[in-house]
């Protein structure tokens, strides 16, 4: 797992909130600065893909592991 | 660049068809998009401070019951009294258990990310209703003005 900045666990949580939380989340963080997201909803590997997409954040990490999502967002 | 915008109409007062216009306008927010929600008829009850929303199997066959009711229950046993109100507090359980957001939390977030909500003005008078009874925020306008946001949308829904 690479660095992160800051970490923002949406276990449990289903659409859209792990969307709507990351976003709150990256308001507060400045440019350049990395957010790891856990999730367990797996509609959310779709939808951070395309939430990164239309926000101009990049998402430099999309992956499973021991049956949760990971995600790393760079805030743009 | 200019942000894209998203206007909604939102028609319906029950507890499941709450959820489209709040989901898609908070998510829509977080996108970036500058959103609108036009709220009339029955959709009024989702601008209420409280939400006394329930939802209802009658004249909805597609809706999924607990214990495969639908197969067995005949539906005239639907319109008991007390069993909307059961059938509401089975939904909300089920809500809670999967993690899916309650309608107050959702329309909160809307707030929050400056979602403009419009109580259209004609049914607020039509069914007698008091603006007291509508949380902080809400607008008061008629069909020209959503007009004027809604004409230049990117994506216009009528929910």
């Amino acid at each position: 797992m690479a660095d992160f900045d800051q970490e923002l666990d949406a276990s449990g949580l289903n659409c859209p909130l792990p969307i709507l939380r990351a976003k709150k989340t990256l308001n507060a963080m400045a440019s350049g600065q990395v957010l790891h997201i856990i999730a367990t909803d797996p509609g959310s590997v779709k939808d951070f893909d395309a939430f990164a997409k239309q926000t101009g954040n990049e998402l430099t990490e999309s992956r499973e592991e021991g049956g949760k999502f990971h995600f790393l967002i760079k805030k743009s | 660049m200019e942000p894209k915008k998203l206007a909604i109409i939102a028609t319906k007062g029950s507890l499941d068809w709450a959820y489209p216009p709040f989901i898609l306008a908070s998510t829509a927010s977080a996108l970036g998009y500058e959103t609108q929600i036009f709220f009339t008829f029955y959709g009024l009850q989702l601008l209420k401070k409280n939400l006394a929303l329930e939802v209802t199997p009658l004249g909805n066959p597609g809706m999924p019951m607990p214990m495969g009711m639908d197969k067995w229950f005949p539906v005239l046993g639907m319109t008991l009294p007390g069993m909307q109100g059961m059938m509401t507090a089975m939904m909300k359980k089920k809500m809670k258990d999967k993690g899916v957001a309650s309608i107050e939390e959702l329309r909160d977030l809307c707030q929050e990310a400056e979602v403009k909500l419009i109580a259209c003005q004609m049914t607020v008078d039509l069914f007698d209703m008091e603006k007291t009874d509508f949380i902080d925020g809400v607008e008061y306008a008629g069909a020209a003005a959503f007009f004027e946001f809604a004409g230049e949308s990117d994506i216009c829904l009528y929910i």
